[in-house]
């Protein structure tokens, strides 16, 4: 079976299935991920998005299901042109941190003396040139991920693929690699990321992949899973009562002079000439957009939503 | 252009070189053959002193006083001449008057010498030759009975001539070599070879075993599965080592050469073998890389799903085993050639380095090591292939190690895949 060739996409993977032991990891999850988007698939831990991710890496071979990287069946024959940084992050300890990064960069076919070249060039532009001739167990934990993050980098790739980069790293540095992920797919470098904190995937991602129970319920535009929610109105009111109300859709709460429902599938106008002909005497309307977690809660169910959630503060704490 | 499997191994073996070559544990490795040399010599030697003063056999003479003078002069003329150790002869009793001399009681060491004369402890008393010199009668365990019966028989002989004829001197015509010397020689030469083999690939074996631990613990080996085919990884790794060991190899025999310069000709010079010197040599250094790639093939797939140094040091006794087993059936087979042993040994890959090099030191063809070198490294491929996809299906199937269980089923668990804490929470259990 070959996977359609219409769209251009970095990743297309279709029905992928992973069994452990018994269990099913992932359960059919189907990703399109256009070339240079900046992609995220979101989930609570244990959902399947690092399985998924290791599929598509070549890392680990489905059950079932077809996958293409850059436009090739198997993602080792393109291994030269996608960078990863997995969750598990490490390198060797007594490696100068030079060195490190021309080793990485020799995993994917740079010459040693290119890479080492390139390593502190890089080292150099992001303010680490002084540790050049450290060894990782010298760095900081934090230095050390920096130092793994331009080795992913290092040799320039097409497709970089970021297992929960945001883990572990503080605010300052959260900011450093969103600014960093821009400017990857701004220079047509295709990214995609796991994460468990929506924040992140909201100010980044063109496109989300919302994956629980190792499968994959959306996929699609941002926009796209925020529309699956109707806009959510805020109305404060000068009457407390009135002929007015019958007006207000049957989902509508109460809270003092204020009220909150869905926006009705007729529209805000119909609704706006009821309470100016009921004289409820509007002092405030607001009409909000849903943000990507109640999209995701609505998507994925409040319990991964809680899981998720759990995650997130967790990782904070941590970090 | 170099093959993607070629060049990602060389990456590999390459940061591994250098990762060992400059780190401390070499310089123990480089010093690894001292050990058993220093340990083995001073066994030897404490075993040596023990066995000259424990097992000094004496054979007591109990004939009429007349007899045992004759008996000790035969000693004396004939012990010398006579190959291998001849034991001393003690005079315990001069019988007389019809009396016997109860051997049995002295050799259980009840008793001690009758005569004031000839008083002496009997503690190293082995044997008694009693009767007469025409019935001499030798009293001793069934064994040494068996070794000596000749001898007492040859001596009591001796003693009863009257003029005994003086020993003729021989002339001797030295040759080089004979038949049978060359056949032994070239068994010591082969079992020497296979010993060699032997404690070489045995120092490696350990640090083969523990090779992916470092991957492991210092959480790269993901980021090597992402970069690059298993297998380079495994031949990466295995042929680092074989590296650092030729590093060894060449430290070693330039110190052995050393010592030949600094004058210790007492070193042992082995008999040539069969093809010659220098292809053994040759056939030597291919049979050791394939010995090595064979089991260090092996060890690095067992090792690699230990995920820590502990786990290492569980499997390394049944590794040390294995090792010791192989060599053991390659030695038997030495000692059987042409059998099914032979054949066996020859053919099951993780012995057949041992069992061609041996061949090499009996047998001047040639061919049959280029249809077994095919073969070991043949064997070597089918190991790494295996070993890497098991490799990749134990340890690449689980999420962070936050989740990581600890193994049930001691070493059988090592063959079970892991199920992670994330695993249990995709199955609802969390």
């Amino acid at each position: 079976m070959t996977i359609g060739q219409d769209g251009d996409w970095a990743i297309e993977a279709r029905g992928l299935v992973k069994r452990f032991d018994g269990f099913t990891a992932v359960d059919g999850v189907d990703i399109r991920v256009p070339r240079g988007a900046i992609y995220g698939i979101l989930g609570p831990n244990g959902a399947g998005k690092t399985t998924t991710l290791r599929m598509l890496l070549g890392i680990i071979d489905p059950d079932a299901g077809m996958r293409r990287v850059l436009g090739h069946e198997r993602p080792t024959d393109v291994a030269r042109r996608i960078g990863y940084l997995p969750e598990e992050r490490g390198l060797y300890p007594a490696m100068k941190t030079t060195e490190a990064i021309a080793f990485l960069a020799a995993l994917r076919g740079v010459p040693l003396k290119t890479g080492r070249a390139r390593a502190r060039e890089l080292l150099e532009e992001h303010g680490l040139g002084y540790a050049a001739d450290r060894q990782i167990r010298q760095l900081s934990k934090g230095m050390a991920q920096q130092v793994q993050l331009l080795g992913t980098l290092v040799h320039q790739p097409e497709l970089v693929v970021f297992d929960e980069p945001f883990s572990g790293l503080d605010a300052l540095n959260q900011g450093k690699l969103e600014k960093m992920i821009r400017a990857l797919a701004q220079g047509g470098t295709t990214v995609i990321f796991s994460t468990h904190v929506i924040a992140h995937a909201e100010r980044l991602c063109d496109q989300v992949a919302i994956i629980a129970g190792g499968k994959v319920p959306f996929a699609g535009l941002v926009d796209d899973a925020r529309d699956r929610l109707r806009p959510q109105v805020r109305l404060e009111t000068r009457a407390r009562d009135g002929a007015w109300r019958a007006a207000l859709p049957a989902d509508a709460r109460g809270e003092g002079a204020f009220w909150h429902f869905t926006l009705p599938e007729s529209g805000v106008e119909p609704l706006l000439r009821a309470l100016i002909e009921g004289d409820a005497g509007i002092l405030s309307l607001s009409i909000e957009r849903p943000g990507l977690h109640d999209a995701f809660v609505a998507i994925a169910g409040e319990a991964a939503a809680r899981a998720l959630e759990e995650n997130a503060s967790g990782q904070e704490k941590a970090a | 252009m170099i093959p993607e499997k070629l060049r990602a191994a060389w990456v590999i073996a390459r940061r591994d070189f250098v990762a060992v070559i400059f780190s401390k544990s070499f310089v123990f490795f480089l010093l690894g053959p001292l050990f058993p040399l220093i340990v083995g010599g001073m066994a030897g030697a404490i075993g040596a002193k023990v066995q000259r003063d424990l097992d000094n056999p004496q054979i007591g003479i109990a004939l009429p006083a007349d007899e045992a003078a004759r008996m000790m002069a035969a000693h004396r003329a004939l012990a010398d001449a006579m190959p291998g150790d001849v034991p001393d002869f003690v005079v315990l009793d001069a019988p007389w008057g019809g009396r016997t001399y109860d051997a049995r009681a002295a050799l259980a060491g009840s008793h001690r010498a009758g005569t004031a004369e000839h008083d002496r402890p009997v503690g190293q008393l082995a044997a008694v030759v009693s009767g007469s010199l025409a019935h001499p009668v030798l009293t001793a365990t069934p064994e040494r009975a068996r070794m000596w019966q000749g001898m007492i028989a040859l001596f009591a002989a001796h003693a009863q001539s009257v003029a005994p004829a003086a020993l003729p001197p021989v002339a001797v015509d030295e040759v080089a070599s004979s038949a049978a010397s060359v056949q032994t020689g070239q068994v010591s030469t082969a079992q020497a070879g296979q010993v060699a083999l032997f404690l070489l690939t045995m120092l490696l074996a350990g640090m083969v075993l523990s090779n992916l631990v470092e991957e492991k613990a210092n959480k790269i080996i993901e980021v090597l599965a992402a970069s690059i085919p298993m297998d380079a990884l495994f031949l990466g790794k295995l042929f680092a080592m074989l590296g650092v060991s030729l590093v060894g190899m060449a430290v070693w025999g330039a110190a052995w050469g050393g010592l030949m310069v600094m004058g210790m000709k007492s070193l042992p010079l082995l008999a040539a073998p069969a093809v010659g010197w220098p292809v053994f040599i040759l056939l030597g250094f291919l049979y050791f890389a394939m010995a090595y790639l064979l089991l260090g093939s092996l060890f690095l797939s067992i090792g690699g799903m230990a995920t820590t140094v502990r786990e290492v040091q569980t499997l390394s006794m049944p590794v040390t085993m294995l090792q010791l087993m192989v060599f053991f059936f390659a030695s038997y087979a030495l000692a059987r050639p042409g059998s099914w042993v032979d054949w066996a040994a020859r053919v099951f890959p993780l012995s057949s380095p041992f069992a061609m090099l041996a061949r090499a030191a009996r047998d001047p063809v040639i061919w049959p090591h280029l249809l077994a070198l095919g073969w070991q490294a043949l064997c070597v491929m089918l190991i790494v292939r295996t070993g890497a996809q098991l490799f990749r299906r134990t340890v690449m199937k689980s999420g962070p190690a936050r989740g990581r269980k600890v193994r049930k089923g001691g070493l059988l668990g090592l063959l079970k895949p892991d199920r992670t804490a994330q695993d249990r929470f995709s199955q609802g259990e969390a």
